[in-house]
């Protein structure tokens, strides 16, 4: 059995009165991807969003049951949201590479986190050389690194912010509906850059397109509702759905 | 009627095509009017005050009589009205920037508490300067002032405090001009991408070093918006220093923040109505009030150029 990287027991979520989230009970497996995928509405963003607990920044948002991730329920009261998103990063719909440089987009993370003696421009020049080229994007940028990084083309712009997380050495990626704003090459590119990001980190990504979960996934959660329908390889959840709610799902009866 | 015929120009639409053309007249001379009393007023002042200009006049004090050409200057006042518009930008702009970053980043905005402060704000906004310049008297003054004399000079008859100062006519136009700064950086603050601040908060920065490091510095040009509005009212207010701070006459320069001092708008009411013979102070009047216009040009075109200054700098390194 593989390890686990992300367990939830009766998680659920409510916005004010609404409840976006039913009883997610889930297991998530280290080191693979795992793509959310149901109608507009069904959660999986709430879900996702729940895993680093930004959903939090909106005060009417109340949330019980557990999450696990490394062992630890973040829920807890001791725990530190500065640690927990530093080892859950997110990538997000639009490309959000914050108003800075190249360079220091990638080094955002050490410099608000680091202890001084971390913070020399030796190890923080390394940890950006190595970050750009885990994404594809070193050869491209390597004498650019002082450009602001929102005059990248966009598909650059996705790979910074995925870039960026890594200096902090994440167990888990968060990915809601990374390729929206890409267009067809763009897609493409990040797939291939979650595809050889595999192993290393657990990846969640929240898409609207099935044949991106089918593509791009291991796992695959169907979600309705607010619940989880059926969470099963991705292979065997669009050849076999055993719900017939995903099975019509998938056909395109809805949606 | 046939679907052509209704694009045809009828007798109603005629009649739309003539209002158009009266709204859009009216329109322009409205635009025209504003523009001609601009530049009468200018074109007055520049026409008769240029004479009076000299370089003895903007950079020698006053006699006593003020109101003899060839006694008067006006380095004094440009002095005090300079010093007074520069400490209320020193006060104004961080606790204007402080609210408003409160109102827009903390307070819940459905909260009872954040309604309040809004409506407050609004109203500060409309109340009229001398009312402020009678909160100046009481509150900096009399409520402030006097207590800082009772703890600091018990001793002293004369009160060192209370009494119109430089520092209290400054901070009374810094609470005049809050509500400027407070509403122009809160849209500055609005009008950030809220992906921004997730993308910080998400890489595990705290909501302090998100606001300090991420939100402030993209809204800085904003914020300085509100900083160049707060400064043109301010330049030109008289009101709100009659009781606060603004002197008759000095003989010296203010040399601390609890002197008073001269200033400009406050010596062109001055000039205009304590003069024994106007006919013969017209000159000097007509010479301040055209270095009244343009001091505060030249406040806010140094505004304007720190914020341009600003812009240039984050898109470059940004």
């Amino acid at each position: 059995m593989m390890d686990l990287s992300i367990t939830t027991r009766d998680l659920n979520l409510w916005y004010a009165k609404f409840q976006a989230l039913r009883q997610v009970s889930v297991e998530i497996k280290h080191g693979l991807i795992t793509s959310l995928i149901g109608p507009s509405g069904c959660g999986k963003t709430t879900l996702l969003r729940c895993f680093n607990r930004v959903n939090e920044r909106y005060g009417y948002v109340t949330t019980t049951g557990e999450i696990r991730i490394l062992g630890k329920n973040i829920y807890d009261p001791d725990v530190s949201l500065v640690e927990l998103r530093k080892s859950v990063g997110m990538v997000f719909q639009r490309p959000n590479p914050l108003p800075l440089s190249v360079y220091e987009n990638v080094v955002f993370g050490l410099r608000i986190h680091g202890e001084r003696h971390e913070l020399e421009r030796a190890r923080l020049d390394e940890a950006v050389e190595k970050a750009l080229s885990e994404v594809g994007l070193w050869d491209d940028l390597k004498d650019r690194l002082d450009t602001k990084a929102s005059t990248l083309q966009l598909e650059q712009q996705q790979k910074l912010c995925i870039a960026r997380l890594l200096p902090l050495k994440p167990e888990v990626i968060l990915l809601d509906e990374p390729c929206s704003a890409l267009d067809v090459d763009g897609t493409r590119a990040i797939e291939e850059l979650l595809f050889s990001l595999k192993g290393r980190y657990t990846m969640l990504i929240v898409t609207h397109n099935m044949a991106q979960a089918r593509r791009a996934s291991d796992e695959c959660l169907y979600m309705l509702l607010g619940e989880i329908v059926e969470h099963r390889r991705t292979e065997d959840l669009f050849l076999h759905p055993q719900d017939p709610r995903t099975a019509e799902y998938i056909e395109g009866r809805y949606g | 009627m046939t679907l052509h015929g209704r694009w045809e120009v009828g007798g109603g639409s005629r009649r739309g095509a003539a209002w158009s053309v009266l709204f859009t007249g009216a329109t322009g001379l409205a635009t025209a009017l504003i523009l001609a009393m601009l530049a009468v007023i200018l074109v007055n002042v520049a026409w008769h005050g240029w004479p009076a200009l000299s370089w003895r006049f903007v950079t020698a004090g006053t006699e006593a009589d003020m109101f003899e050409v060839g006694k008067a200057g006006v380095f004094p006042m440009i002095f005090g009205t300079t010093a007074r518009v520069i400490l209320m930008t020193l006060f104004v702009i961080p606790v204007g920037v402080t609210t408003a970053i409160y109102l827009h980043e903390y307070a819940h905005t459905t909260s009872v508490l954040t309604r309040v402060i809004r409506t407050a704000v609004a109203n500060l906004a409309g109340v009229p300067s001398i009312v402020f310049g009678l909160f100046g008297l009481g509150f900096f003054i009399h409520f402030l002032g006097d207590r800082l004399d009772l703890v600091l000079h018990p001793d002293n008859p004369k009160p060192i405090w209370g009494k119109p100062a430089l520092l209290w006519a400054s901070l009374t136009l810094a609470v005049m001009t809050l509500p400027v700064v407070i509403v122009a950086t809160e849209e500055a603050l609005r009008g950030l991408s809220p992906g921004l601040r997730e993308a910080s908060l998400a890489l595990g920065a705290t909501k302090l070093q998100t606001i300090w490091q991420i939100v402030l510095p993209n809204a800085l040009p904003g914020i300085l918006t509100g900083g160049i509005l707060a400064v043109s009212r301010a330049a030109g207010e008289v009101a709100p220093l009659l009781f606060t701070g603004a002197a008759y006459y000095m003989a010296e320069l203010p040399r601390s923040l609890t002197d008073q001092f001269m200033d400009l708008g406050y010596h062109v009411f001055v000039l205009s109505t304590q003069s024994p013979n106007l006919e013969q102070t017209r000159p000097i009047l007509y010479g301040t009030v055209l270095v009244l216009l343009l001091l505060t040009f030249a406040l806010n075109a140094t505004a304007i150029l720190v914020r341009a200054r600003m812009r240039r700098r984050q898109r470059a390194a940004g």
